[in-house]
């Protein structure tokens, strides 16, 4: 993956930086010695490094406008960062950048149970937004699977989904306001405990704009009660068009289960051999889920099993109590820990329409052993978003690359048959080349004029999301 | 000008010169604007459907009630529940899909479930240039590139003219339950509908009527499902609301709730409308500040709609609040939309000028 040549101009004026960003900050939120810089040099894309200039852990967004505003005089390119779980290398420093990370801010500011909602600092932990409120019985819903150590403001740049998307939405649908400091230090409020914009709805172009339009350092996010119960069934059947089949008889009953999760036969091999969680040896496997009282729960799994039964399964599981819907979801979250022990491998997040499911895994299938890599296909299959876990190894020369290749033949795929590149977690710098194949030059034009009003200098994760040479004029600029 | 085609609007936007008004179904004339009108009516028609995947494509002049009519044949809907805008403002015609994402159109179940914007899944458009821009798609998830399609729901054509959307779509439910309270203030009845709503009991609708039908105050709730799900929630936020007084329980009667999405009641009243978006608790003193001829709160009270006298401008008796208010009905010297704090004006007027150097797109629109 190319990133820019580093400026020179700027590395060495790496001294009178540090020492600029050292007047605004306490002593050790600046972070310059070059053991110490190491440790932001990647995030969870990790087989791209690279040391940043410094770092620094602003407190608060007093500090964050401080830290911006001197970058912003002196021209010297920032990289947020929020705890660095990106799988898309959305915090990849350059060699001539400071990395803004927000770690040190994870305080609660406010709780609204009447008004349903929490502000937060941006460094505050996905799990533990859910964590300040369950006492009082809320949540936040959007549940990605690095939900326990993954940062607020890397979910609101990368518009984060997670399992449970079906029926919650992903973070913009669960985003009412911000606080962001734009490059130039300059402070903006969008947004607040009201729902919808008063004018243009800038919140929704924020969300998701992987941290090239400011940095936000505060949220209001929508919280909701927990349903009263929750119960998982399993099925598996012997073709994975007969399991889509399902997925789509189900949701043209007009049932709206709150996660649907699809697993192939790789997925489930690797899983059993891992977690032991006793599926079945088959095709596809299916997790549905639904939610609200036990009756409620009964009357639906009722109707969900009745369509299950109809498409000849393997193996039909309905969870009897929270030690079986446990076992049932064990395989599922261990799955790519499973995948993880066989080999070193790349999780890729494409979206394609679910009718499209069946012709999509064969000619993964097929592609597998054109490229001579295995591949395990674990996905949201409500919502389309697919998650290949391509096998490679990392020690073998040009494995990564034929990797990679075949992750991006799988991702044209995605957009040939009406999906889209990535589901929810982000371009960063390794879909970034593919951006043409989903956009044409007008599109891609339309989006770099906003960064350009936010960004005009285009100093903030300026080599992310559009394919270099598109974006060359404007970061030369 | 009734282009036929994207290409065809491309040229006549490129050509243009001078402003252009554009119009979708004409039922929503909100905000003042002049220019040449022009209709996207031709663009009309559904594309694609797949109720399996939850998802429909049509074109921007496409009526709302073909795309409903096809949608409810396979069971299922719009779920943010677009208002129909013309009792209210007294406007004929046919709603078009453009007009309610341009001016992001929602009803009562957008508390629940969601504004029109969130289940927008892509947009095509045509900018002030003449230029064709496409921004999401027609999957749920989606993060490819920054969200253009948020930002062209509710820009009222300010961006530029919308000639597709993508859109999610919702199962239909079988069975539909109203509960009532009655004689409660603002202040008891927004809490009374927060504490529902903060309920696992999963209300889809809170509405408040501080002049009900009989003149007193009535206070509603609505709950949607499977039958046996409808009762059981309603005898559980019966229980829940008994503070409050007895709580009526009624089933089937979706006409209620359409009167609350279309805010009929103030139909056939004169003087101005006004929609407020607030924090709910915030609701019931703002409201008592401006001097309303009549009041209906939607979303928990997180909507109030108000009746004043023409002519007058609310935001001076409103202050600084969490929120903004919007003129929907009312005289032409009044700016229509809540004017923006600096910071967010210098944005606005930055993206305004960069897909509409020329400024002919609904100019005088959300100035």
């Amino acid at each position: 993956m190319e990133m820019p040549v580093p400026d020179a101009s700027v590395m060495s004026r790496k001294a009178q930086i540090v020492e600029r960003l050292s007047e605004v900050l306490p002593r050790d939120a600046v972070i310059s010695d070059e053991r110490e810089t190491r440790a932001y040099e990647c995030d969870a894309l990790t087989a791209y490094k690279c040391p940043p200039l410094c770092a620094v852990l602003p407190a608060n967004t007093k500090e964050v406008a401080d830290v911006l505003l001197i970058c912003h005089e002196l021209g010297v390119p920032v990289v947020p960062r929020g705890s660095g779980t990106s799988l898309a290398g959305g915090a990849l420093p350059t060699a001539d950048c400071v990395i803004l990370g927000v770690a040190k801010m994870n305080d609660v500011i406010e709780t609204n149970y009447d008004d349903r909602y929490i502000r937060v600092q941006t460094g505050r932990t996905n799990l533990s937004v859910t964590g300040a409120v369950e006492t009082n019985g809320f949540f936040y819903a959007p549940d990605p699977s690095s939900q326990l150590a993954c940062a607020i403001a890397g979910n609101i740049a990368m518009n984060s989904g997670g399992a449970h998307c079906l029926k919650y939405g992903v973070t913009t649908n669960n985003l009412m306001g911000v606080t962001m400091v734009l490059m130039d230090g300059t402070v903006v409020e969008i947004g607040g405990a009201h729902l919808d914009a008063g004018g243009l709805d800038i919140l929704g172009v924020i969300c998701g704009s992987e941290g090239q339009l400011g940095v936000v350092t505060e949220a209001t996010l929508r919280i909701l009660h927990k349903p009263e119960g929750a119960r998982p069934v399993l099925m598996g059947y012997d073709s994975s068009e007969v399991a889509g089949q399902v997925v789509t008889d189900i949701i043209k009953a007009g049932i709206l289960p709150v996660a649907i999760e699809f697993m192939d036969r790789p997925c489930i091999e690797a899983t059993e051999a891992f977690a032991k969680a006793g599926y079945p040896m088959c095709e596809a496997l299916l997790i549905v889920e639904v939610e609200g009282s036990d009756a409620e729960i009964d009357a639906q799994l009722k109707l969900i099993m009745e369509i299950a039964a109809k498409h000849n399964p393997v193996e039909l599981r309905e969870a009897k109590d929270a030690d079986e819907a446990g076992r049932i979801w064990l395989g599922r979250k261990s799955a790519f820990g499973a995948m993880g022990q066989i080999n070193d491998y790349m999780c890729l997040d494409g979206t394609i329409p679910v009718s499209s499911l069946p012709f999509v895994l064969k000619r993964i299938g097929e592609m597998s052993k054109e490229f001579g890599l295995d591949v395990g296909n674990v996905f949201h299959a409500g919502d389309g978003n697919m998650h290949p876990l391509i096998l490679f190894d990392a020690n073998k020369p040009g494995d990564l690359e034929l990797c990679e290749d075949f992750g991006a033949e799988i991702l044209k795929l995605c957009v040939e048959v009406g999906g889209c590149l990535t589901g929810e977690h982000g371009v960063g710098i390794e879909k970034r080349d593919l951006m043409n194949v989903q956009y044409d030059p007008a599109d891609l034009e339309a989006q770099m004029a906003i960064k350009d009003i936010f960004d005009p200098a285009w100093l903030l994760n300026a080599a992310k999301v559009f394919p270099l040479d598109t974006s060359q004029e404007r970061r030369a600029a | 000008m009734t282009p036929k085609t994207e290409e065809e609007l491309a040229q006549m936007i490129a050509g243009a010169n001078g402003p252009l008004r554009i119009k979708g179904g004409g039922t929503r004339p909100i905000g003042q604007c002049e220019g040449d009108e022009l209709s996207i009516s031709a663009m009309s028609g559904i594309s694609l459907y797949e109720p399996g995947a939850l998802t429909i494509v049509a074109g921007a002049g496409t009526p709302i009630s073909e795309v409903e009519k096809v949608l409810a044949a396979e069971n299922q809907r719009l779920a943010f529940e677009p208002m129909d805008h013309r009792a209210l403002l007294g406007t004929k015609g046919e709603p078009t899909l453009g007009g309610m994402a341009a001016a992001n159109v929602s009803g009562p179940r957008r508390i629940s479930v969601g504004a029109c914007r969130d289940f927008m899944l892509g947009v095509r458009f045509v900018d002030g240039q003449g230029t064709i821009i496409k921004n999401g798609g027609r999957v749920m998830k989606n993060v490819t590139g920054y969200d253009l399609v948020k930002l062209m729901t509710g820009s009222y054509g300010t961006l530029g003219v919308l000639t597709e959307v993508s859109l999610k779509v919702l199962p239909d439910v079988a069975c539909v339950g109203t509960l009532r309270l009655h004689g409660l203030s603002d202040a008891q009845a927004i809490q009374a509908l927060s504490s529902a709503l903060g309920s696992p009991f999963e209300a889809t609708a809170a509405a408040h009527f501080p002049k009900g039908p009989s003149g007193d105050p009535v206070t509603m709730l609505r709950i949607e499902g499977f039958e046996e799900s409808v009762k059981y929630r309603a005898g559980k936020l019966q229980e829940l609301l008994k503070a409050y007084g007895e709580v009526e329980v009624t089933v089937g009667d979706w006409a209620e709730w359409n009167a609350v999405r279309d805010v009929t009641t103030f139909a056939d009243q004169t003087g101005d409308v006004w929609r407020i978006s607030a924090k709910p608790s915030d609701a019931p003193e703002l409201a008592a500040k401006i001097d309303a001829t009549g009041l209906q709160y939607d979303w928990g009270g997180g909507l109030i709609w108000a009746l004043t006298e023409a002519g007058r401008d609310i935001r001076a008796a409103l202050g600084d609040f969490d929120g903004h208010a919007t003129l929907i009905r009312g005289a032409a010297d009044v700016p229509t939309f809540q004017p923006e704090a600096p910071a967010l004006a210098t944005i606005t007027s930055g993206l305004r000028t960069k897909f509409d150097p020329r400024g002919i797109l609904n100019s005088g629109i959300m100035n």
